[in-house]
């Protein structure tokens, strides 16, 4: 690395600035990737991680700010362009056509030709076959059906058709969200080899092991600036973790003292597999618990499973001490709990319908007398949610959909809210929404715990967490891991039981 | 003080605007605006004659487009109503002409028409196809069968009493009557009616729907039984009007039936639109129809036009929702 370093970077981003409407996604950002090096990129969700790459690649045009291929400027129109400047990336979601073989895979859009513009078959199986044995993959045949590959073999397919491009900087999404242990091991390999043959590869993670062992260095994001880089034998994950999260907690989040009363949710070993693996916890009247977590920990999954939507395995649900069967939203519903899901377009509102119909969309029962509904009361209904939540809209018959999605927020919360549950389930309640409409959700939930409800919140917003909640739980795959009462919540504590990062944690102390 | 009270008008005013501009009024003016056009051009055109011709003879159009608008609420489709009309006209001109009740001839389309639609929607809801596929196997059964069957021989000797379209009631024509009250009835029912809602939710959003208590199968269900209720009024307006019956199905009638509910205004992907809408669409273009006879145009171009009318309703359709995607995100 030390010669390396006296050549230019393979790939430079200098002070980057990217904005979208409404958001600050990226200022000042810069990062670079040298020859023969893993550089991690890391930070919380919303960092401005996936941002970066994305422009990176191609997919997005910076606003301001200067991208550097072997110290040249280059400027990235489309992800052709930065594909031919030797840029390839791996995306989470690998795309590919599962109808078609391995070699039809790597070599879609630049499939080798024979006279006439016949695609030669032959030269491409050969090709194709050549690549796999250059990473020693035998358990890979050219002519497979890539439908039928586990995932692991589906990505070193990604990565072989990166490869096919010549790419010298491959860019890799969290590659291992959704691999085995095996796979990741083999995953490794393949990224050490490529690196001996001096690829640069920028490596996002959310697992700080994995950046301990296969990173060089490492650049964290926060908010969509940059915090620092770090060569990685020089840094620790408490360090780490204390530049992705540590930011102050400003009183944003006013969570009112209010006596806590009996227990409302007391949930014992509930298993839903694959995501639920023996979780048990309790909430009490007047408290917010705060169930933090990385994406793809199981927490959304566990709320699902309390609201019936996907009901547990095995396990007891108490409410208000009474043991309790539910095994359909509607039972959730009848038993007094209410859900709002994580993403209110796909789960909570009927877009083109307007906010008059969408308050009374769940009470049209008990609105309705003798076959009609009961339009005055209906109106009163949803005048009356606009009012108690602040909904912005020039009237309840407006399209909801036309409403910022903080007021769509409050219209879901509304419309919830409406038959009074005890206890209630917010999954990212502020997530998409802006400043003020945010601060209006904390003062409401703060408000419902006032009169006695219990609320289960899960957010990935550290700083929300911290706070909003009396009690803080940590999940992660699939398992509780942490309890922090309000006191001992600090973004540290929790940031590190997110990660998994306790061991190194020691080591640095 | 007043200056909210100011605001509160000019909100009002701008509702009121706003419902003016509904496909609906938009759709009234048409008709009228067309009428004071071609009328001038042409004054026989407004002649009684002619006005009842449009009105009786498109009718069963705008009964059937009632159901088909609830059907593309529900973010279906059905393309078989055209043959379902054909085979249950049929079907009640030979129970009559057999010698049964009067009654049993009307009766039997209806309900024969609430249950092979039901069928339908319950293959769509419950078996997860997609509406346009299981309806075009239905359309084709449904054409072939009716082929194979009658061998296209022609109904006649009808009895008297089977002709209900020749009734009166006040003195206005049995088709108009069936048409203003099934409309009237209809759109009180999808707006007022939890039932009616759920339609609408369902076709705006079916997952959203199903998490507030909305069960989105059985509304399609539903949804599909009530249109087959309006296709076998519709067979009764239609069969009843005609002195022989001819054992086909009507060409094209699906498409005129669908034209009918997209110009009326209920869009293409589900969850928003009216039934009056659609009955006043299908007076339009019945209308225009015969006004190019009354303006010397040639009757060919009356295909044309009718997809012109389409596409400019899908296209206004998509500006609209566009333009208020762009005014979402400066928000």
């Amino acid at each position: 690395m030390s010669d390396a370093s006296t050549s230019p970077p393979l790939l430079q981003a200098r002070g980057i600035e990217k904005a979208f409407p409404g958001v600050r996604a990226l200022s000042g950002v810069s990062f670079e990737v040298r020859s023969g090096e893993v550089h991690a990129l890391l930070g919380e969700n919303g960092a401005g991680k996936s941002t970066l790459i994305k422009i990176l690649s191609g997919v997005y045009q910076p606003d301001s700010g200067a991208i550097l291929i072997d110290g040249r400027a280059a400027r990235f129109a489309t992800p052709e362009d930065a594909k031919r400047a030797g840029v390839a990336t791996i995306y989470q979601e690998l795309l590919l056509f599962p109808e078609l073989t391995v070699a039809e895979n790597i070599f879609l859009g630049h499939a080798p030709r024979a006279g006439g513009g016949r695609i030669d078959w032959r030269a491409m199986r050969v090709r194709a076959e050549a690549l796999l044995a250059s990473l020693e993959i035998d358990d890979l045949a050219a002519d497979q059906i890539v439908g039928a590959l586990s995932v692991g073999n589906r990505q070193r397919v990604e990565i072989l058709r990166a490869l096919s491009h010549d790419a010298r900087i491959l860019i890799m999404d969290e590659p291992t969200a959704a691999l085995t242990e095996s796979d990741v091991t083999r995953l490794f390999d393949i990224v050490r080899r490529l690196k001996a043959r001096g690829v640069g590869i920028v490596y996002i993670s959310h697992r700080l092991d994995e950046i301990f062992e296969i990173a060089d260095r490492v650049t964290v994001l926060r908010d969509g600036a940059y915090v620092g880089a770090r060569p990685v034998a020089d840094t620790t994950s408490a360090e780490l973790v204390q530049m992705m999260v540590g930011r102050r907690i400003d009183n944003l989040f006013p969570k009112t003292v209010v006596p806590i009363g009996a227990p409302v949710l007391e949930a014992r070993d509930i298993v839903r597999r694959p995501m639920t693996k023996s979780v048990s916890l309790s909430v009490r009247a007047g408290e917010i618990v705060g169930l933090a977590g990385l994406v793809g920990s199981g927490r959304s999954e566990f709320a699902q499973t309390i609201f019936g939507i996907t009901p547990a395995e095995s396990g007891e649900i108490r409410l208000m001490g009474q043991t309790v069967r539910i095994d359909s939203p509607e039972s959730a519903r009848a038993k007094g709990i209410a859900y709002v899901p994580e993403d209110r377009g796909v789960q909570g509102l009927v877009r083109p319908m307007s906010v008059l119909h969408n308050f009374s969309l769940a009470a049209l029962g008990a609105l309705a007398h003798a076959g009609f509904i009961d339009r005055g009361a209906e109106r009163r209904m949803a005048e009356q949610g606009v009012q108690r939540f602040s909904v912005k809209t020039s009237s309840v018959d407006e399209i909801a959909g036309r409403l910022s999605g903080g007021n769509q927020q409050k219209i879901v919360l509304g419309k919830w809210l409406a038959n009074n549950p005890k206890l209630l389930i917010l999954d990212e309640p502020t997530r998409g929404i802006d400043v003020g409409a945010k601060a209006e959700i904390h003062r409401l939930m703060s408000e419902l715990a006032g009169t006695g409800v219990a609320i289960l919140m899960i957010s990935s917003e550290l700083p929300e967490v911290l706070g909003m909640s009396d009690r803080v739980l940590v999940m992660r795959e699939g398992r509780l891991v942490a309890e922090f009462d309000r006191a001992h919540a600090t973004s540290e504590a929790v940031g590190s039981a997110m990660m998994g990062g306790e061991p190194n944690l020691e080591k640095a102390a | 003080m007043s200056a909210t009270a100011v605001a509160g008008a000019a909100r009002a005013r701008a509702r009121g605007l706003r419902r003016f501009a509904s496909q609906e009024a938009l759709l009234a003016v048409a008709v009228i605006g067309l009428a004071v056009v071609v009328g001038f051009i042409n004054p026989r055109f407004l002649a009684y004659r002619n006005v009842a011709d449009i009105l009786l003879g498109n009718a069963y159009i705008a009964i059937a487009a009632i159901g088909m608008s609830m059907v593309i609420i529900s973010g279906n489709i059905d393309i078989s109503v055209g043959a379902l009309i054909g085979v249950l006209a049929t079907l009640s001109g030979s129970i009559a002409v057999a010698g049964a009740p009067t009654i049993v001839s009307w009766a039997v389309p209806v309900v024969l028409g609430v249950l092979v639609m039901a069928a339908q929607g319950a293959v769509v809801a419950y078996l997860r196809i997609p509406a346009i596929v299981v309806t075009l196997g239905m359309m084709s059964i449904l054409k072939g069968g009716l082929i194979s069957v009658t061998g296209g021989k022609w109904i006649t000797d009808l009895p008297q009493g089977f002709h209900l379209a020749d009734l009166n009631v006040l003195g206005v024509p049995m088709p108009v009557v069936i048409m203003i009250v099934a409309t009237a009835l209809a759109a009180l029912w999808m707006r007022y009616s939890p039932s009616g809602r759920a339609i609408y939710a369902t076709g705006g959003d079916a997952e959203a729907a199903r998490l507030c208590g909305v069960n989105p199968q059985r509304t399609v269900v539903m949804v599909f039984a009530l249109h087959g209720l309006f296709a076998g009024i519709a067979t009764l307006v239609y069969a009843t009007q005609l002195r022989v019956i001819q054992s086909t199905t009507p060409s094209g009638l699906e498409l005129t039936i669908i034209t009918a509910a997209v110009v009326g205004g209920v869009s293409i992907l589900g969850g928003v639109g009216t039934v009056v809408g659609a009955t006043l669409a299908a007076i339009l273009i019945a209308e225009i129809t015969s006004a190019l006879v009354f303006i010397n145009i040639s009757p060919y171009w009356t295909d044309a036009l009718r997809g012109g009318l389409i596409l400019a309703t899908v296209i206004a359709d998509i500006v609209r929702r566009q333009r208020r995607a762009a005014r979402g995100w400066k928000k």
